[in-house]
């Protein structure tokens, strides 16, 4: 209880200070996760309302892939993404490893199937006549299925939320192909690794509290723009 | 007679494994420009198929289907610009979860028109549901939102408007609303209503010529008149008569 508490109050110190390697470790922690979940959404959220609105043949087994890939061990997607990013394997001439890029790269695999899921399931929510319906008012494939994905907006927000979760809070990926290089890759969840296994729990509770505040502040702007463009209820 | 607007010969339509079609036209069926053309039938008789046909929203699985002219069969796609020339209303309307003047704009939009305020706005009028224009298209009731649905079919002035089933599972009130606005359309600007109903007294109120659709076979088509008084098909007469045809 004391080291909750004292990890509490020096969380606020270290804000309060502005402490530099902290700031450095928030920007690039926010950094690599945003870049890697604005790509990830990019694959995911096309490839999810294909695989709700889709009928074919190996149809069910893409969606048992999403469904493995949405619960990826982040060690396993880091030893992968080594192995490619090594200089022995196919992508090292990118020299990517131990670099943000790396990281970005890990993270995308990890939310990529985590949004396309999310995405999948809420478009699935929306009454299967409706792009039938707006179909036969004159709207093309795209247009029918823009506005299928507008009426599944909370569930979409809700994909985008729990990719971003996944991401920033993972550690054994960034770990792996990041390195926790001090000013370079290292991010909030590796640095609190660090700073357990230095025996610096205070330390390493506040960055967790950090952590904490952080992804509690961005899930509370995403809920109120979700509840800005939610429809209104009888 | 007036301009044929579609003209469907030995139409089928099947769909996956099913043995029997859901609908197969032995005959020509002929629709003109302007009339209100009533498709009657039992249940699973195949007139929302031929519905869905007729909206060009699924190809027939053989046979043509002519529509203002051009030929369409179960290779041939409609091109963009003829589907937008029809319009169908369905039994059960999924609206948009926005207010009811964006559900009804939506024709619109997606059409690239920008100006749409006055065209939702006449639309309204003409429901009557101008007073409900910005309100939440959740808070309708079934007959509102079935008004809307029609509304949204109206605004973009198709040459043909299809409606399946539109007053099925409402009360006699709205009955008698959806009715006198389907009446006032045919009147004011003379579009073409293919209206599909089990609702042989609605048919006898609202069609210029009826059709009897008995499992996907077209059975008998006639004047308002001729269908009713004078039926060639003992089935025809059994079905005007309210006995049960299968």
């Amino acid at each position: 209880m004391t080291d909750l508490v004292s990890g509490f109050l020096q969380a606020i110190e270290l804000l309060r200070r502005g402490d530099t390697s902290l700031s450095q470790i928030v920007v690039l922690s926010l950094q690599v996760s945003g870049i890697a979940l604005v790509i990830a959404a990019l694959f995911g959220l096309p490839l999810g309302t294909w695989l709700a609105l889709s009928r074919f043949r190996t149809r069910g087994l893409a969606i048992a892939l999403i469904y493995t890939g949405m619960g990826l061990p982040p060690v396993v997607v880091g030893l992968f993404v080594y192995l490619f990013l090594s200089h022995a394997g196919p992508l090292g001439f990118l020299n990517w490893l131990f670099t943000p890029n790396a990281m970005v790269v890990a993270q995308i695999i990890i939310a990529t199937p985590l949004i396309a899921g999310f995405a999948m399931a809420a478009v699935m929510g929306v009454d299967p006549e409706l792009r039938q319906q707006l179909h036969s008012l004159g709207a093309t494939r795209v247009q029918a299925t823009l506005a299928v994905l507008r009426e599944a907006r909370v569930g979409v927000v809700v994909a985008l939320v729990a990719g971003f979760g996944g991401i920033i809070s993972e550690v054994g990926a960034v770990m792996l192909v990041g390195g926790n290089i001090e000013g370079a890759t290292r991010v909030l969840t590796t640095a609190i690794v660090l700073e357990t296994r230095q025996g610096q729990f205070d330390r390493a509770l506040a960055l967790g509290l950090i952590l904490l505040v952080l992804s509690f502040f961005i899930n509370l702007v995403v809920f109120v723009l979700q509840s800005r463009g939610a429809p209104a209820k009888v | 007679m007036s301009e044929i607007l579609y003209r469907l010969e030995r139409i089928t339509k099947n769909y996956g494994e099913r043995r029997t079609a859901a609908v197969a036209l032995d005959e020509s069926l002929v629709i003109a420009r302007g009339e209100i053309f009533v498709l009657v039938g039992p249940s699973g008789a195949g007139k929302s198929t031929l519905l869905r046909l007729l909206g060009l929203i699924e190809p027939p699985s053989s046979g043509t289907l002519e529509f203002l002219g051009a030929r369409l069969d179960a290779h041939t796609q409609p091109s963009l610009v003829l589907r937008r020339r029809v319009v169908l209303v369905f039994q059960r309307p999924i609206l948009l979860s926005a207010s009811v003047g964006a559900n009804i704009a939506y024709g619109l939009q997606v059409r690239g028109v920008r100006k749409v305020e006055a065209k939702v706005d006449c639309v309204l009028e003409q429901v009557g549901l101008h007073a409900l224009k910005h309100a939440s298209a959740y808070t309708l009731s079934g007959g509102e939102a079935q008004r809307v649905a029609l509304a949204r079919a109206l605004v973009v002035q198709p040459d043909v408007l299809l409606l399946d089933e539109p007053t099925a599972n409402l009360d006699p009130y709205n009955v008698a609303l959806i009715e006198q606005i389907i009446q006032a359309i045919h009147r004011e600007k003379q579009t073409t209503i293919v209206l599909v109903t089990h609702n042989i007294f609605q048919a006898r109120r609202l069609a210029e010529r009826v059709g009897l659709l008995l499992s996907g076979k077209l059975i008998e088509v006639g004047t308002r008149e001729q269908f009713f008084e004078q039926p060639r098909d003992p089935r025809t007469r059994a079905f005007v008569n309210g006995e049960m045809i299968y």
